[in-house]
């Protein structure tokens, strides 16, 4: 990150719809994972309606299949909140990674941006940011296309989920993390950020085995990002 | 605290649901309006955007099953080859749906 981080971007039609577009690809993707989803929620025993508008306004797909593990005659409220925050926490971090960009829209811009914020998105949008271009339209055209494409997902799920049989089997469970992989991997190249990874890796794993369950991600983020707040990257 | 699910049960399960998420996507930039971004938060922030995809991915590498490895042996290879993002994770799919139909 350079000096021209502080730059502003402004977001217009063109790049709402390229974003859009480039997004779309991976789109294709999540509307199976949403229909994999709907139709897990079916078998939970939720009705339609109430699926397709969970997965339009909570729209974070980890987070709804970990609520579907505490869904019965009754759901017990303060687990689940804690539930939804502590898979969902990695939202805080993106919105701070975010940050130094998004701080010179107006707020209201902004927060509505943010409504639509997802990890391929985020990932995309802070590589262009990264590489001194403007993420604002993969940001929020691109989210809005993986916002659709859950929404889809969810409905296709109700109604042809049981197509599917087994989503492992096809290797679907793999989508988000050979997603993530790539987007570490396309990213920047030194020591540094090798040590960083480093230290990323080994704490989330150590999370994840000695800690509350889906810690392993806010643990493993802080972690690295200490890291690359003491051993500072040189001046431009 | 039980919520029995009926419809206006399930619809406030939803609701609680969904404005714990917005929580989690408004909260972050919130945080951030009230700290100076200063050469060392830049720095902070730069790192931990790498970190939140390797923290995603490295129990999945460590604990996840051969076919799950192979995946993300399969996409990393072709990253650093090809450097496009599409080929990369459609070489990792590819990967687990094969090694899990025959082993």
């Amino acid at each position: 990150m350079t000096s021209n981080a502080a730059r502003a971007y402004e977001l217009d039609r063109h790049e709402l719809w390229s974003g859009f577009k480039q997004l779309l690809p991976i789109s294709l993707f999540v509307v199976v994972f949403g229909l994999a989803f709907g139709l897990a929620a079916t078998q939970s025993g939720l009705d339609g309606t109430s699926i397709v508008i969970m997965s339009t306004l909570v729209f974070a797909g980890a987070s709804q299949f970990a609520a579907l593990d505490l869904w019965g005659t009754q759901v017990p409220l303060i687990p689940l909140a804690i539930t939804v925050f502590a898979v969902n926490a990695r939202h805080l971090l993106m919105g701070a990674t975010l940050y130094p960009w998004l701080r010179h829209l107006p707020p209201a811009r902004r927060y509505g941006m943010m409504l639509v914020v997802t990890d391929a998105s985020w990932a995309m949008s802070m590589q262009a940011f990264g590489r001194g271009e403007s993420g604002m339209g993969l940001l929020f055209g691109g989210g809005i296309a993986l916002w659709l494409a859950w929404i889809l997902g969810s409905w296709l799920g109700l109604h042809f989920g049981s197509a599917i049989h087994d989503p492992m089997s096809l290797g679907l469970d793999m989508v988000m993390g050979c997603f993530m992989l790539a987007m570490a991997i396309g990213g920047q190249k030194s020591l540094r950020m090798l040590a960083i990874w480093t230290v990323a890796a080994g704490s989330s794993l150590l999370a994840y085995r000695y800690l509350p369950e889906n810690s392993h991600v806010v643990v493993g983020a802080l972690a690295g990002g200490l890291l690359g707040a003491i051993w500072m990257e040189k001046k431009p | 605290m039980n919520i029995e699910t009926s419809a206006i049960g399930t619809l406030v399960v939803i609701l609680v649901m969904a404005v714990v998420t917005l929580a989690t996507r408004w909260g972050g930039i919130f945080v951030m309006s009230f700290v100076p971004i200063g050469r060392r938060v830049q720095n902070f922030i730069s790192a931990m955007s790498g970190s939140v995809l390797v923290a995603l991915v490295a129990p999945l590498a460590v604990n996840g099953d051969s076919g799950a490895r192979l995946a993300l042996l399969a996409t990393a290879a072709t990253m650093l080859l090809l450097k496009k993002p599409l080929p990369a994770i459609a070489a990792g799919i590819v990967a687990a749906a094969l090694f899990r139909q025959f082993f």
